[in-house]
């Protein structure tokens, strides 16, 4: 609403004169000094740090061997020694919901990746040269995305006699695709008719050169949001799936699984269905906010839409 | 007892935002006088202050970030920290203001008709037939052939320059006193633009409205003004007549200004750019806004900040050197 | 609203509803391998049995009749026998009240606390109340469904035995609980796009036009801020449908609510190919079916869709 009252000091930072390279620079600088200042970024970033490490190198988290089971002991309440007790097995439990992290992020960063990375793809095929490939592409995406996530990758599932969270993460990029994809093309959409893509088409750029130079870096920006969301998401749902009895299955360390197991045991023993939950929740949590944190900071009065 | 009424009285107005990266003062206290029958052209670029100045007196700027002080006084009454119960009785019905894009301005998903329907309805306690016949009259004193089909017409299905009409019947539905008209020709093509500028001032002539015009444009500030009042960083630098200012400036910017834009009439070498940049708002320069760009700057210009007053009969200006030089 | 763009949006819907039949019947049945043994899963048929199924599905002819004669059967409410000789069909009619009430219920709980809460947050923006609706919403949508459930039910249930956790013996106030735990992770994530929406919508031009004539403020608000907004929350509305329909198995099992959700998670269970498969592709038709009321919504809100 500023911009429509009076000039904001950051028009003058727009000035044509600038090489739009250089702009474009200052403009992500801009991002990256909005997201320093913003505490949910930070809070968000260094949760997700946390988690990372505790995929990639459990061991830094504890030094109990999460498949050394007592069952004897079982569901051993939590202690000082114990941090969350023990599972059904006797398992440490802190100890395998560490390790569970591992699990929630491959198929997590997985899924993510994979989906933002044909969407980016399809989308801007689709979005930028119209006509058949879009409608080719589109059609698809319309099909795939008429059948419910939860429900299309509990019909792969069982139909694939195979599991792990590699095959998860598969099923998940499946049905999630389209939906980015649709994102982006829409936004190449509205980027290709920019009056500096008209002007280098005039100039005689080839269109691989303009879909490089100008169409995806703008098409580029809700992929970060989207990506960080997808995390979240899929995370979500492989915990979700595997919860159903779809999804991962023993001896893969899951905190589905150890949610699903400690279900019906929750009245004796809340610990085993607290300590995963928890986790569950923050790490989903950590992304989405990250998700909201981008999505502020990527506002998109900076890239030039509005 | 104020002693003569003047229709619209601004006093030393001045609306400040609160930005992260400081108070922006976007209208440095201004102050000027309409009367009934009288066209006010306010002209200035964008980052002057005109539009700001229009939607304070209307009361539709946000008060976080903004902040207002001064008074804007409507047949002596002050509409600045009026409740919103109070400005809402006097917004449409004694004060309306006339938008600049008439697509952005106009409800997209509403007919238009409907939307001058349900203004009619809501302020003057018409039944729906009653407002129909209205809103056809309207539209048809503003010069819209066909008014009946058009009441079923949606924004987008409409060209500039009708769908601009709409608007100016919309803001003369309640019989307004004074209109505030926000650079209402510039979203429009150049043929016609002085179709709605003809009528504007028609409309103001029949029923004795006091019209502030605000815009960037010198010709249509001339061409059908009766003063002008030239606006830079937020301050008011220059009144008159508007043929006399037009003829000739007394502030250096109106100068620059006139010199700037091409005339078909004059043999001109070269347009002459004003020199230098827009003025920070947050950070204005010191003393007189303008110096930095001004040819003739002296070091007075720099320290004192410069007050309106009159050099000649009926003529303001906000400079030091003000007849001392040919702008 | 114009007949041509209500045929185009018809139009549309049939390829996609064609394609996505086609697609969970290859899935089905183009899969490498033997489609009858994957449908079967571990149970053991006979071979009579085997060859009955075999002509049933017409699995001796060309993949194309077997797809078209597949079609017909759906056209016609038939959506296969599962292996304990029932007819989806009749499972499915047993079985959809159930879901359907939860499903409404999560439904409407999504709108009216959803579009409630970005009222709230809007009108009232950067108040402690407004941060508070952004911090729960976040929270919200968040923690999985199937956590809140249990915490729902710990909490309501068994320390404050509020309400029922199990069962539909109760009436309707034994879908209170679940159609809360399932609607509210949506009604969040609404609220917030709605939030957002509401406050552009409420600082656009026309929006500030319509003040400054004169249009009195309820009316602004809830006609020309509301009907605005709309648009793109509908269309949320509309693409969120299919989360909940992929919670309700989730919902209905911790509830143990005797729904088609659950039925899906029992065919999975028991390796029941045919009422998974029958499941999934009535949960789709039911998708587009929603996607396209959904569009035609959009377009009698906004006429700049219908008019071009």
């Amino acid at each position: 609403m500023a911009s429509q009252m009076g000039p904001s000091p950051v028009v003058a930072e727009l000035d044509p004169q600038v090489d739009k390279q250089e702009r474009d620079a200052t403009l992500w600088g801009d991002v990256w000094k909005k997201l320093r200042r913003d505490k949910r970024f930070l809070i968000a970033a260094t949760l997700i740090l946390i988690f990372l490490l505790m995929g990639a190198v459990p061991q830094l988290f504890t030094h109990a061997d999460p498949r050394q089971c007592d069952i004897l002991k079982f569901a051993q309440r939590p202690s000082r020694h114990l941090w969350f007790g023990r599972d059904i097995l006797g398992c440490d439990y802190y100890a395998r919901v560490i390790y569970g992290a591992r699990t929630s992020l491959i198929v997590g960063l997985v899924t993510s990746a994979s989906t933002i990375t044909i969407a980016l793809i399809f989308g801007s095929i689709a979005g930028y040269f119209g006509g058949v490939p879009d409608a080719i592409i589109m059609r698809i995406a319309d099909v795939w995305f008429s059948i419910p996530t939860i429900l299309g990758a509990i019909l792969l599932l069982t139909l694939i006699h195979g599991s792990g969270p590699l095959i998860v993460a598969f099923v998940l990029i499946l049905f999630g695709w389209p939906d980015i994809t649709r994102l982006v093309r829409a936004s190449v959409v509205s980027g290709k008719e920019r009056g500096y893509v008209r002007a280098s088409r005039a100039l005689g750029a080839s269109n691989r050169y303009i879909l490089a130079k100008h169409v995806l870096p703008n098409g580029i920006a809700p992929l970060f949001i989207y990506g960080a969301y997808g995390v979240g998401a899929a995370i979500g749902g492989e915990a979700g799936l595997t919860f159903l009895g779809v999804g991962l299955r023993l001896p893969t360390i899951s905190w589905g699984l150890q949610i699903a197991v400690a279900q019906d045991r929750f009245f004796e023993f809340p610990h085993l269905l607290f300590f995963p939950s928890l986790f569950l929740s923050v790490l989903i949590g950590a992304f989405i906010l990250l998700g909201e944190t981008l999505r502020d900071a990527l506002d998109p009065r900076v890239f030039g839409s509005a | 007892m104020p002693e003569s009424r003047h229709l619209l009285e601004v006093d030393d107005l001045r609306v400040e935002f609160q930005t992260d990266k400081g108070a922006v003062k976007a209208v440095d206290g201004i102050s000027y006088t309409l009367e009934r029958g009288e066209v006010l052209a306010i002209l200035g670029e964008s980052g002057s202050g005109k539009t700001v100045h229009a939607r304070a007196i209307l009361g539709i700027l946000d008060i976080p970030p903004a902040s207002i002080k001064g008074s804007v006084r409507l047949e002596g009454v002050d509409l600045i920290g009026l409740r919103e119960s109070d400005i809402h009785q006097v917004r449409g019905e004694r004060i309306s203001m006339l938008f600049q894009d008439p697509h952005t301005a106009l409800d997209p998903v509403f007919s238009v008709g409907s939307q001058i329907e349900e203004l009619l309805r809501a302020r003057r306690s018409l039944s729906r037939r009653e407002a129909r016949r209205e809103a056809i009259d309207l539209l048809t004193r503003v010069g819209i052939a066909s008014p009946k089909e058009r009441l079923k017409s949606f924004p987008h299905q409409l060209s500039g320059g009708i769908a601009q009409r709409v608007m100016v019947a919309m803001s003369i539905a309640l019989n307004p006193e004074v209109l505030l008209a926000d650079e209402p020709t510039s979203s429009l093509d150049v043929t016609v633009q002085a179709q709605v500028l003809e009528l504007l001032e028609s409309l103001m002539r029949d029923f004795n409205v006091g019209l502030v015009l605000i815009t960037h444009n010198l010709d249509i500030a001339a061409g059908f003004a009766d003063r002008i009042a030239v606006m830079y960083a937020g301050k008011i630098v220059e009144t008159g007549p508007a043929r006399e200012i037009h003829e000739r400036p007394i502030h250096p910017y109106t100068g620059a200004l006139l010199k700037s834009v091409p005339k078909l009439d004059l043999k001109q070498d070269r347009l002459q750019a004003i020199d230098g940049s827009p003025p920070n708002l947050i950070n204005p320069p010191s003393g007189c806004p303008f110096h930095p760009r001004c040819p003739f700057a002296i070091e007075r210009c720099r320290v004192e900040v410069p007050e309106l007053r009159e050099w000649l009969p009926g003529r303001e200006a906000a400079c030091h050197r003000a007849l001392e030089v040919e702008p | 609203m114009t007949r041509s763009y209500l045929l185009r949006r018809l139009l549309i819907a049939v390829p996609v509803l064609l394609g996505t039949t086609l697609l969970i019947f290859s899935l089905v049945f183009a899969l490498p391998g033997d489609p009858i043994r994957r449908l079967a899963g571990n149970h053991r048929i006979s071979e009579s049995t085997y060859r009955e199924i075999s002509h049933r599905y017409h699995l001796d002819e060309p993949f194309a009749v077997q797809y078209l004669e597949y079609i017909k059967g759906i056209a016609h409410g038939d959506l296969g026998e599962d292996f304990h000789g029932q007819e989806v069909s009749d499972i499915i009619k047993q079985r959809f009240p159930v879901t359907l009430r939860l499903t409404v219920g999560a439904f409407a709980i999504e709108i009216l606390l959803g579009l409630l809460a970005a009222f709230v947050a809007a009108l009232r923006k950067g108040t402690f109340l407004d941060s508070f609706i952004l911090v729960s919403t976040l929270a919200l949508i968040t923690i999985p469904v199937f956590v809140l459930g249990f915490l729902a039910q710990l909490m309501f249930g068994v320390k404050l035995h509020w309400l029922p956790i199990a069962g539909i013996r109760e009436g309707w106030l034994s879908y209170l609980l679940p159609a809360l735990v399932l609607g509210v992770g949506s009604a969040a994530s609404i609220g917030r796009f709605a939030r957002s929406n509401l406050l552009e919508n409420l600082s656009s031009e026309h929006i500030n036009a319509a003040t400054a004539r004169g249009l009195p403020r309820h009316r602004v608000l809830g006609f020309h801020v509301l009907r605005n907004a709309l648009v793109p929350i509908v269309t949320l509305l509309g693409l969120d449908f299919a989360f909940l329909m992929g919670g309700a198995p989730i919902t209905e099992q911790i509830f143990n609510l005797p729904g088609l959700g659950q039925q899906l998670i029992l065919g999975v269970q028991n390796e029941n190919g045919p009422v998974v498969v029958g499941l999934v592709t009535l949960a789709a038709l039911i998708f587009i079916f929603m996607n396209l009321l959904v569009d035609l919504l959009c377009a009698y809100l906004d006429p700049r869709i219908r008019y071009g």
